[in-house]
């Protein structure tokens, strides 16, 4: 089996928060935690919205692992990044390396207390006994033992948001562009370092101060 | 003397740069079961069998497959 990965369609996303519900749902998520958010691009610009679910992309190179100073973190044979509650120290260090701000902090108490990290465990679980009561309590669900799929993934309406396989996502996502002509730019290179709408366009020159 | 003393100090400074590897094929497992081993509860769905790797991948691929609406739909 290839890496699980999670890929979102922009151009069927609708925004309308049911990844983010059932993640919190199916997983029991603390107020103050979001494991997944819809976060919108472009927003206000007419015709220019898109909106994508970002979680843990359960890198492939993952830089939350190799800033952990007390090395918490670990690949399961799916690829899938999950860690060790039990040795993490909620230091953050792993919240200014991500690029997809997946690492969550609970806090509490009068003086904003930093808890263990959380994050998205693609829906397994962590390194207690598969469907274990301890480990639904400090990691959430593990639907991957269960024979499921992320429970954001399995509840997508449109289905927008895949996971799984990392290579029958990419031929489902691929089939699509091809039946609806267009669709690959959306994500990517462009939309993650800024293509300019119009592609003649060019930006207005700087202005001297 | 001297040079034993460079040498040491070299591989000193290279250590330090060294990177724990990342790679599939080193994934640590810090005491986790493997997800084919099935869990310990009754949400487990049918269709394989727990502890054979075999069935759970290919169940989670026909899962998988689940969100393809060309397949879902069986029309092209």
């Amino acid at each position: 089996m290839a890496r699980m990965k999670f890929i979102c369609d922009a151009e069927r996303c609708i925004e309308c928060n049911a990844c983010v519900t059932a993640c919190k749902n199916e997983n029991e998520v603390p107020w103050g935690v979001n494991r997944r958010r819809v976060v919108t691009i472009n927003d206000g610009l007419v015709g220019q919205e898109k909106s994508i679910s970002v979680a843990c992309m359960h890198c492939s190179d993952a830089p939350c692992m190799a800033v952990c100073p007390v090395d918490c973190f670990y690949r399961t044979d799916e690829g899938v990044v999950l860690h060790d509650k039990d040795i993490c120290i909620g230091c953050g260090y792993c919240s200014y390396a991500c690029p997809f701000g997946a690492p969550q902090f609970p806090s509490n108490g009068s003086f904003g207390l930093r808890g263990k990290m959380d994050k998205c465990t693609f829906c397994a679980g962590g390194p207690e006994e598969n469907g274990s009561k301890a480990e639904f309590e400090k990691y959430g669900r593990n639907r991957i033992a269960e024979g499921k799929l992320p429970a954001c993934a399995e509840m997508c309406s449109t289905k927008a948001l895949l996971g799984g396989d990392g290579d029958v996502v990419a031929d489902i996502f691929r089939d699509r562009v091809v039946h609806r002509g267009k669709g690959s730019e959306v994500w990517g290179w462009g939309t993650a370092y800024g293509n300019l709408p119009n592609p003649k366009a060019k930006p207005a020159p700087e202005k001297k101060s | 003397m001297m040079r034993a003393m460079w040498m040491s100090a070299l591989m000193l400074a290279l250590f330090g740069c060294g990177e724990k590897s990342q790679s599939q094929a080193d994934a640590r497992k810090s005491g986790d079961q493997q997800a084919f081993q099935g869990a310990n509860d009754p949400f487990v769905t049918k269709g394989w069998t727990a502890g054979n790797k075999t069935e759970w991948e290919r169940h989670m691929r026909e899962r998988t497959q689940n969100q393809n609406e060309y397949v879902r739909i069986g029309g092209n």
